[in-house]
């Protein structure tokens, strides 16, 4: 029976090789990326990048709106509850409107999107993988990276930051909506409190994390897919280990942001 | 000269030597057969012929271009004279079975939309699936999944068409039909045909050359008759179907006393 060293040695080892893995995977997609641009790439990927965007960002909008309004009216009442105590109710606006720019907006999208597109992209990949159309692609001279990966990648670093965006409005019109309904305070005076309240910084630091989390996600998600071996159940199991995996990613890189953010704006 | 050159190939997985040294050509205009039962090397040796894996020493040659060495530039070019059906069909499920075979023209050509789709038709007409271009690989059946690979690996014209157990799985008459569709091939169109098989009715009914492999190495290698004639006990033991016993395997004798042992043992209790 393996001791308790070499559990820890073969762990991270494993770690070390995805680890290695997503670094691979990421320089060659870059370098395939080109390809998928418009005017200077081959037009079918492009075709391909757009409907992949469809996909990510058109098709998940109505759930990001939802999550992201049923998101911000929980903020507000729960922000609320606290600051009516001490006089500050109109710090609801600020809280809803930073909260949603700089973290909720950006981070909320990224889980669904990863729980979404992140899972779609390990299963069409591994299913390609398992019946053979990988196999299929190299042998009929076409790059699967170039082919299938940087669409997606493409269509996530132009899909996620859009989301985010519209995640960001809806979040703050639910803060909004708590604010009319508790205060009778108008949306239009709501919504120029919420103008003086995000500086341009708030915007780009949201952004700058929905490009990041687009980047976790579709690598994530591809690399699953790409190292399915088997049949159909580890298909299964990489859908899976990619909304877990790049959930747990986006976590973490959402803290190292933040952190870096911090100490940048006290400074 | 062969048009496929095979030279000392060796491949290992996980220290387990899969092929063994193998030495093959492949005679252009010709049908050669792969022949050989399942775990034999038949697949790894397909998957180093097209480039999907790399040997761990020895050279494979493709119409002059050495495969194992030669970049990945080379390599697509090599691949744009092969065609390919594999033994699953890897059809996209996402497009059509017309788009399936337009694919590499649309991508590998400059012809003109219209060129492609009649060339496209061409091909389904070809394999025999004209009216069904429309239909998705999901809405055919196994046997037409298989012709409509065939007629995607036409779709470049290639000098050479792999294909990776065509009759498998399939019923006489649609195997019976593949293997019509491939001799059909080779005397119009002068294509050299490398396939796949374990099932022998389909090898004698196609073959020019058969190579027979046996535990990663070949085992036999000529025409029909030489194959028939060859003494090799392995070679007729395939030939004649003669079955391993596995009553005498000795993993298999030592589990039968144990299960003996445990049997008196509980029946003493």
């Amino acid at each position: 029976m393996p001791n308790l060293l070499e559990i820890a040695g073969r762990e991270t080892l494993s770690q070390l090789d995805y680890v290695g893995s997503l670094n691979l995977q990421l320089w060659s997609t870059l370098r395939g990326m080109r390809a998928a641009l418009p005017l200077v790439g081959n037009r079918h990927r492009w075709r391909a990048a757009v409907q992949q965007m469809l996909d990510i960002g058109v098709d998940a909008l109505p759930m990001v709106a939802l999550l992201a309004m049923c998101s911000g009216f929980i903020l507000a009442m729960q922000g609320a509850s606290e600051l009516r105590r001490f006089g500050a109710l109109h710090f609801v606006i600020d809280l809803v409107a930073v909260g949603f720019t700089r973290e909720l907006g950006p981070l909320l999208t990224a889980i669904a999107v990863s729980g979404r597109s992140g899972s779609a992209f390990a299963a069409e990949i591994g299913t390609m993988k398992v019946t053979e159309e990988i196999d299929a692609l190299k042998v009929m001279a076409f790059e699967p990276v170039e082919f299938l990966l940087a669409p997606k990648y493409l269509a996530a670093l132009v899909a996620v930051p859009c989301l985010s965006i519209a995640a960001n409005f809806f979040g703050i019109l639910a803060g909004g909506f708590f604010m009319f309904f508790s205060t009778h305070l108008g949306l239009l005076l709501y919504f120029r409190y919420v103008l003086s309240s995000i500086v341009l910084r708030d915007v780009l630091a949201g952004l700058l994390k929905s490009l990041a989390f687009a980047t976790i996600i579709a690598h994530v998600g591809c690399l699953e897919g790409l190292r399915v071996r088997g049949g159909p159940d580890a298909v299964g199991r990489s859908t899976t280990s990619a909304v877990v995996r790049s959930t747990f990613m986006v976590i973490v890189a959402d803290a190292v942001f933040t952190a870096i953010f911090y100490f940048m704006g006290r400074t | 000269m062969p048009i496929i050159s095979v030279r000392d190939v060796v491949v290992e997985y996980d220290g387990r030597r899969v092929l063994d040294g193998l030495n093959l050509d492949i005679e252009p205009g010709q049908i050669t057969v792969l022949l050989g039962g399942s775990g034999s090397g038949k697949s790894t040796l397909l998957r180093q012929i097209l480039g999907l894996e790399r040997p761990k020493s020895g050279s494979i040659s493709i119409q002059g271009t050495d495969i194992t060495r030669c970049t990945q530039a080379d390599l697509k070019k090599v691949r744009r004279s092969i065609g390919v059906a594999f033994q699953s069909a890897a059809l996209f499920n996402s497009l059509s079975l017309q788009e399936n075979v337009a694919l590499t023209l649309r991508e590998h050509t400059a012809l003109a939309p219209s060129i492609i789709d009649l060339i496209v038709w061409m091909k389904l007409a070809v394999v025999g699936l004209a009216e069904f271009g429309k239909l998705h690989p999901q809405e055919l059946s196994g046997g037409m999944k298989k012709r409509a690979a065939v007629a995607r690996a036409l779709a470049m014209d290639p000098e050479i068409l792999v294909l990776d157990e065509p009759s498998a799985g399939l019923d006489p008459i649609v195997a019976a039909e593949l293997d019509e569709l491939i001799v059909f091939l080779k005397e119009t169109f002068q294509i050299t045909a490398l396939v796949v098989t374990h099932e022998l009715q389909s090898a004698f009914r196609i073959a020019d050359r058969i190579a027979m492999l046996f535990n990663g190495k070949l085992l036999a290698v000529g025409s029909k008759e030489e194959i028939r004639a060859n003494v090799h006990p392995r070679v007729q033991q395939f030939l004649n179907r003669v079955p391993d016993s596995p009553v005498h395997t000795p993993a298999l004798a030592s589990y039968l006393g144990q299960y003996v042992q445990m049997q008196e043992v509980n029946h003493d209790h």
